[in-house]
């Protein structure tokens, strides 16, 4: 007899909790890999693929499934730093197989050489350049990411990567740059002396 | 609040945590009285002055402008308008370096004044308490009054809150070494600023103003005390000389009792501050209907022969300024923007004043000695001791070099209000203050890459499913079109058989397909004689194809000859009718010539492109 109310009893808590789990996997459902986006969001978007991956979320797929995390040169080494923070591993040297880091920079197209051929627009990840078939193109400059992949496709070369140019509220602080007279001694507070 | 209603109703005076007394040289500028700079060859006016945004410029190059005229346009909460400083013309509206340590250019109108000083119509308001408030922060906002105490906050956006307000307090501390501009506000206009702090008070409805002076300023004391004794509702409050007292945060700690808990407001305690110079400036806008386009400027240091301070209209270069005082430089010269403790040297003298210069200092290397070199830190504590917001300046310290900036935001750098009190003592001569303005830029830049990457992020996925939403478009398309096709054989392929079997029915049914089999049986022959012969239907279609060639090129040699013809006989006319004519009919080719040469270019740079690649790849 006690072995048929053990038997019942086991069955009845199998039946529960079978059935919170079932509930709790439709009401708590992951969409997609949580780590995933939050290594997306980690990754500087620039969406340029000189990690060898066509934009950031395959990259960020990519790590997920046990990529190296030191094929981002817009990142960086913050980048690297974050994301061996995330995924609990060693920070690496950036990998300069996939480049090296550098100056953020923007493309500018010399507009009056540009034929119109629209294969800018077509390589431009983000959707940053304007123009139809044989009317000039332009860069919508804050949107882009400088990924450098418009470049290649020109048939003409008509389009350079410059370097973001420092405005006052984005300046960081760093004397030795100002080219004038400034120098190291020039931080302020200067001492009082007696 | 009731702590705080309490404290200050007994006349206490608090004490906040750390605080320096550096020596206070604010002698001898201040002992001189308010002179007046003439105007200088040109005015430059940076488009920006302040926090925020800037306006939209209304003048063009070329325009003359009048006295107090608005140069730019700006709404409420999105910056401030700019007043033109006197007549004259707007010379250029171009990139001048910025009066800021990094020299970078910015948009400013640059105005040369036409000597007459004449004012645009003015509508002096005498009676403002009959205004409403809101029309009273309207011309507040119109005349361009930031605070002038220290980062030039939009005084209407400031006043605009709308929160009750139990304590308006006046800033008239003024605790940085050099400076002595309020101090001397204080002695000379002391009836205007209280008339300025009545509108204050009237536009918060304040229930009492408070009245901060330093008790190193007794005649600024003296005299203020005289103006405001009419007034019951405002109280002079003498504070001791400790560095930085008149800290907006500071000052509200020292008169309430009560710290400014970190990323709130003062009005969230219910006072508000401004300073005696914007109270003053208050004033004018209002009573005067005189917008803000002057401000005292203390020049001081060893290395000027007149120190002093100065009504500098706005723009006026700090060049002129200099040459004013009468200036002169010693070897590597330095020139300062701010006191000692709180503002920066400048890269170039050409820089215009702006709202928020407060003073020039042009020291002599034995005063401010240029400071050695960095050495390591030892650890002892010095400058958490006199840090005015209890932070750990020397964890900050080494937070900011290893640039760990979650960590830097968890030690509350923002709460840093870079008074510099740390840097002064420290022995290691660390310049602390210069390290967290880098840290705080670099996290604010951070942010603001995170926001641009957010940004590409959402573009980059809809541009993948826009790109998807195609593909997928042109395969139903595709589909659709081959649907109809279909469709549209098997209507001909049944119209067909109906047409012929009007005329004989099966006979000639049975003939197509016998003409099929013949045909399908000649093809085979044919490819099996290694296509000895072209088939039949072959030849046929060629021919008809070459006609078609012929006939398009036939049409391209018509219509060409139709050009030519068209432009020869106009050619012969304008050949008669003269020379300049004659001119018009040879400039009319040149575009078509101009466009193919560039289509030339352009096709020889692709070939030169695609050369150097095929190299590339060869190498």
């Amino acid at each position: 007899m006690s072995f048929v109310v053990g038997l019942i009893a086991i069955g009845a808590l199998a039946l529960i909790f079978g059935l919170i789990l079932g509930f709790a996997a439709i009401k708590f459902k992951v969409e997609s890999d949580p780590i995933v986006d939050q290594i997306d969001e980690i990754l500087p978007q620039t969406q340029c693929g000189q990690c060898g991956y066509p934009g950031c979320r395959p990259y960020a797929e990519a790590i997920a499934n046990g990529d190296e995390i030191n094929k981002c040169p817009p990142g960086g080494e913050t980048t690297i730093k974050k994301l061996a923070d995330l995924m609990g591993v060693e920070a690496k040297p950036l990998d300069a197989a996939h480049g090296e880091e550098s100056v953020k920079k923007v493309a500018i197209i010399r507009e009056d050489e540009c034929i119109g051929c629209t294969k800018c627009i077509q390589a431009c990840p983000v959707d940053a350049i304007l123009g139809a078939a044989k009317q000039m193109h332009t860069v919508i400059e804050h949107e882009c990411t400088g990924c450098d992949l418009c470049v290649e496709p020109c048939p003409v070369d008509c389009i350079d990567m410059v370097e973001v140019e420092a405005k006052p509220e984005t300046w960081q602080w760093n004397l030795d740059s100002v080219k004038q007279n400034i120098h190291k001694a020039d931080t302020i507070p200067v001492k009082l002396v007696e | 609040m009731q702590d705080i209603k309490q404290f200050v109703e007994s006349g206490q005076i608090a004490r906040f945590p750390g605080g320096i007394h550096p020596p206070e040289r604010k002698q001898p500028a201040s002992e001189q009285p308010l002179r007046r700079v003439p105007y200088a060859n040109e005015l430059i006016l940076p488009l920006r002055q302040h926090i925020g945004l800037s306006g939209q410029c209304t003048v063009r190059e070329g325009d003359h402008v009048l006295k107090g005229q608005p140069l730019t346009d700006a709404a409420l909460h999105q910056g401030l308008p700019l007043h033109a400083p006197t007549s004259g013309t707007v010379k250029a509206i171009e990139q001048r370096p910025m009066s800021h340590a990094s020299g970078l250019p910015e948009q400013a109108i640059v105005i040369t004044p036409d000597g007459h000083d004449q004012w645009r119509e003015r509508q002096p308001l005498p009676d403002y308490q009959q205004r409403d408030k809101a029309e009273l922060l309207d011309i507040i906002q119109a005349a361009g009054v930031a605070g002038l105490g220290g980062a030039g906050f939009p005084t209407s956006q400031k006043l605009a809150q709308q929160k009750p307000v139990s304590y308006l307090i006046i800033n008239g501390v003024e605790c940085e070494p050099y400076i002595c501009a309020d101090d001397r506000l204080m002695r000379e206009h002391a009836r205007d600023i209280v008339l300025g702090m009545r509108i204050l008070a009237y536009i918060t409805g304040a229930d009492k103003t408070l009245l901060a002076i330093e008790d190193n300023k007794p005649e600024a004391i003296a005299s203020m005390q005289q103006a405001i004794s009419e007034y019951t509702d405002i109280e002079l409050r003498v504070v001791p000389t400790k560095y930085p007292s008149g800290g907006e945060k500071q000052l509200i700690q020292l008169l309430t009792g009560h710290e400014v808990p970190s990323k709130q407001l003062p009005i969230e305690m219910g006072v508000i501050m401004q300073n005696v110079g914007t109270a003053y400036a208050v004033k004018e806008a209002i009573i005067d209907d005189k917008p803000l386009i002057e401000r005292v400027v203390t020049l001081t240091g060893q290395c000027i022969e007149q120190p002093g301070n100065v009504w500098a209209p706005l723009g006026t270069p700090v060049d002129a300024l200099l040459e004013f005082a009468g200036f002169k430089p010693e070897h590597q010269q330095r020139v300062i923007m701010g006191g000692p403790m709180m503002g920066f040297t400048l890269p170039i003298t050409a820089v215009p004043v702006i709202k928020t210069t407060n003073c020039i200092l042009v020291p002599s290397t034995q005063e401010l000695p240029p400071p050695g070199d960095e050495m390591a830190c030892i650890r002892c504590g010095a400058c958490a001791e006199v840090c005015p917001a209890s932070l750990q300046p020397q964890q900050l310290q080494w937070l900011a070099k290893a640039k760990d900036y979650p960590a830097l935001e968890d030690n509350n750098l923002f709460d840093c209000i870079e008074c510099g009190a740390c840097a002064f003592v420290c022995p290691s001569e660390i310049p602390l203050v210069h390290y967290y303005r880098q840290a705080k830029s670099q996290i604010r830049n951070q942010a603001r890459e995170q926001a641009k990457a957010e940004l590409a992020k959402q573009r980059f996925e809809a541009r993948q499913a826009r790109l998807e939403r195609e593909k997928e478009e042109r395969l139903e398309r595709h589909r659709k079109a081959a649907e109809a096709r279909k469709q549209m054989q098997q209507q001909q392929t049944q119209h067909a058989p109906e047409q012929e079997s009007n005329n004989d029915g099966k006979s000639s049914a049975v003939a197509a397909a016998i003409a099929r089999a013949k045909a399908k049986k000649a093809a085979q022959e044919g490819s099996n004689a290694a296509a000895e012969q072209p088939t039949g239907s072959q030849p046929e279609e060629k021919s008809k194809k070459s006609a078609a060639v012929a006939a398009a090129i036939e049409r391209a040699k018509a219509k060409k000859a139709a050009q030519q013809a068209a432009s020869e006989p106009e050619a012969g006319a304008d050949s008669s009718a003269g020379s300049e004519a004659s001119d018009e009919a040879t400039a009319q080719p040149r575009p078509a010539q101009d466009k193919s040469a560039a289509v030339a270019a352009a096709i020889a740079r692709a070939k030169k492109k695609k050369q150097a690649r095929d190299q590339e790849d060869k190498q």
